[in-house]
């Protein structure tokens, strides 16, 4: 009874997981008869396990192979035994891997785990496996020997394939959305600023992430009896939804421009539309600079006339060395308010000097990203154009172009720029 | 100066160095897009040539004021020390080119053989690649961001051998794809060349080929087997350096 009872658990229930113990039962002969199960077993199952199994010499010779990976292969254990190298098992490209990455890992470490590799077959086919080597070593410290395990790997490096696939897809993808976002960039961009008789202009658009369009835009264009217009703006947020703002803006300043070109009305309208566009669902708004440039016959130079709507101030670099920002207090986003207010400024701009225009990617940047430390801001910028002054517009360009590299990644927002600069008489020119 | 292989970075010295620091001054170094460079200043221009790197151990010996080095290249970097010494060659007191090969892929025509074919690098290539998975993006801020703090190195040892997979990729193909049998005459500097008994890497032929194509060169063949003999054999090989940089002095 108490017999019976013994071989009908062992068949049934995990080796090494006592049976409960019925009234009767001898623990004794279970203990015996799973002992011997596991005695019986302990070679049996190096040489039938569900893995392969070898041992190499610390030169890579076999000195010990399982039955179940000499299945795999096709090998006779004479065959490989003394003769052959782990490293002769593998394909071309993984022995190169082998010597160059797994090798010099399992000399430093002791161990390397669940590295993928392909074993070549006595029929020519492919094994793809997963191998985890250890290093045994002696009493002393010293490596005496390589323990190797390695798994059948079909199913799996199938289902890798496939991710590493995806991955690949992905990547492409990402390049293709990242020519994607440059175009719909340049698009809304001039692409080169037009010539302005008497007026040195220089502009400079920085892409802070590739991955997504930024919503800065700037233009300058002629408008009639001689005069032009000039903006410069940003709208809120990145990507698709900003780029389709930034687009109906620019044509709406350009369209408003020609109808009458009196900045404030110009940035009055481009308020209107937003706030009738936008309104209710997901507002969209932006804050814009616009100025009307007049040339002035008799004096020389450029009497400029700048509407704000919440844009940061201009600054103005003059002839004489100074620079200050050109404020144009109290004027509001433009998009929120149906009636927003606009400020304006007036001023001239003579031979030598600079006026500059920029979105706050600049100001708001972090100089020093590594400490988290604060950001640029306007009387940083302030020292810089003070510094720099006098300066000419392709001079001011370039140095916020360093400007902003000096900051690298710190610069998290695109940034636009643009100068224009009335030059000096040649024979005044600095050498 | 010391400067690894494909495959890792300056760790592959680990077990030479304190064989040699008592007699010489070893500078090591990672090369860029290795172990824990400055992955930013990779650029796949400047290093799908072997002429980057060179530039960059030319740079390592300005910027030092090393004087006349003796440069210890392996493997791959075993090139970049001839292409480097044959342009500045007052820069070397002695290249030692630890189990070299000028050209990987057998040239059948002028009977070489390098142990490879083209095919073969394409496999090497795709095992890169089926290791990928290995790699994570997140790895390389750990790795790269912290090279003034060595205690993390105990930690790192785990990533030494895993490199961006596009920057192994463009390696693996400098490396194996580059062809610098011709440069090998340009040397003038005393050369050592130090290649192991057996090497899955580059034949016993090619250490031969290399001795005979570099004026003056001594070739010894080590115990050692595999291609690392600095880590297979860190005495034996510290040996023949020492013994050589002693007899060129």
């Amino acid at each position: 009874m108490g017999e019976s009872g013994d071989s009908e658990s062992g068949d049934h229930r995990p080796p090494g997981r006592r049976p409960e113990k019925p009234s009767g039962r001898d623990p004794g002969a279970d203990h015996a008869a799973f002992s011997a199960l596991l005695e019986d077993s302990a070679e049996d199952l190096y040489e039938h396990a569900p893995c392969g199994y070898l041992s190499t010499l610390l030169d890579g010779t076999i000195a010990k192979i399982n039955t179940t990976l000499l299945d795999w292969l096709g090998y006779d254990h004479g065959d490989l035994v003394g003769r052959r190298t782990f490293s002769d098992l593998l394909t071309v490209g993984g022995r190169l891997y082998h010597e160059t990455h797994f090798g010099p890992l399992l000399r430093m470490q002791g161990e390397v785990s669940g590295i993928a590799l392909e074993l070549k077959a006595t029929d020519g086919s492919r094994l793809p496996v997963l191998v985890t080597s250890t290093v045994k070593t002696g009493g002393d410290g010293q490596p005496l020997l390589i323990r190797t395990t390695v798994f059948d790997a079909r199913d799996r490096r199938a289902y890798e394939t496939e991710l590493l696939r995806a991955r690949q897809e992905a990547e492409l993808e990402r390049e293709e959305l990242k020519r994607l976002n440059a175009t719909l960039q340049q698009t809304l961009l001039p692409p080169t600023l037009v010539n302005v008789p008497g007026l040195d202009v220089a502009a400079h658009y920085h892409v802070a992430s590739t991955d997504m369009v930024g919503g800065d835009f700037y233009d300058l264009f002629p408008l009639s009896a001689g005069t032009w217009g000039l903006f410069l703006g940003d709208v809120c947020g990145k990507g698709a939804a900003a780029a389709a703002v930034t687009s109906l803006a620019r044509y709406t300043l350009r369209a408003a421009a020609v109808y009458d070109p009196d900045p404030a009305a110009v940035l009055g309208n481009l308020n209107t539309v937003l706030n009738h566009e936008y309104n209710g669902h997901d507002p969209r708004f932006c804050t814009v600079v616009f100025g009307l440039l007049t040339p002035e016959g008799g004096r020389g130079g450029f009497r400029i006339t700048l509407a704000s709507g919440g844009h940061p101030p201009a600054l103005l670099l003059r002839a004489d060395g100074s620079a200050d920002h050109l404020h144009t207090p109290g004027g509001q986003l433009i998009g929120v308010l149906p009636d927003a207010h606009i400020a304006t400024a007036t001023v001239h701009l003579a031979a030598g000097d600079t006026l500059l225009l920029h979105t706050d990617g600049l100001t708001e940047a972090r100089p020093d990203r590594a400490r988290d430390a604060d950001r640029y801001g306007d009387d940083a910028l302030l020292d810089f154009a003070r510094a720099l002054a006098p300066t000419t517009a392709s001079a001011a360009v370039a140095a916020i172009r360093d400007l902003l590299d000096t900051f690298g990644t710190g610069v998290d927002d695109d940034t636009a720029v643009i100068a224009i600069n009335v030059p000096r008489p040649t024979s005044e020119e600095q050498p | 100066m010391l400067a690894h292989g494909f495959g890792c970075d300056q760790h592959m010295w680990r077990l030479l160095v304190p064989l040699l620091e008592h007699d010489f001054t070893v500078v090591l170094f990672d090369h860029v897009g290795a172990g824990r460079s400055d992955l930013s200043a990779w650029s796949h221009e400047r290093y799908s040539t072997l002429d980057g790197y060179t530039d960059d151990v030319l740079e390592i010996c300005r910027e030092l004021a090393l004087g006349p080095v003796t440069f210890v290249g392996h493997s791959v970097s075993a090139m970049m020390g001839v292409l480097a010494a044959a342009r500045e060659p007052e820069a070397f007191a002695g290249l030692v080119l630890l189990a070299p090969s000028p050209c990987f892929i057998d040239d059948p025509a002028v009977g070489y053989r390098g142990g490879f074919s083209a095919e073969d690098i394409d496999e090497l290539l795709e095992s890169l690649d089926a290791n990928y998975l290995g790699w994570s993006g997140t790895m390389a801020p750990v790795i790269m961001g912290n090279p003034e703090r060595p205690e993390l190195g105990e930690e790192l040892t785990n990533s030494f051998c895993r490199t961006d997979p596009d920057i192994a990729r463009v390696f693996a193909r400098v490396t194996f794809l580059s062809d610098n049998r011709e440069d090998l005459a340009e040397v003038t500097v005393p050369t050592l060349v130090a290649q192991c008994s057996v090497d899955a890497i580059a034949p016993p032929e090619v250490g031969a080929f290399v001795r005979d194509r570099i004026p003056g060169s001594r070739l010894v063949t080590l115990n050692a087997t595999g291609h690392c003999p600095q880590l297979a054999a860190p005495e034996e090989t510290a040996a023949a350096i020492t013994d050589f940089v002693e007899a060129v002095r």
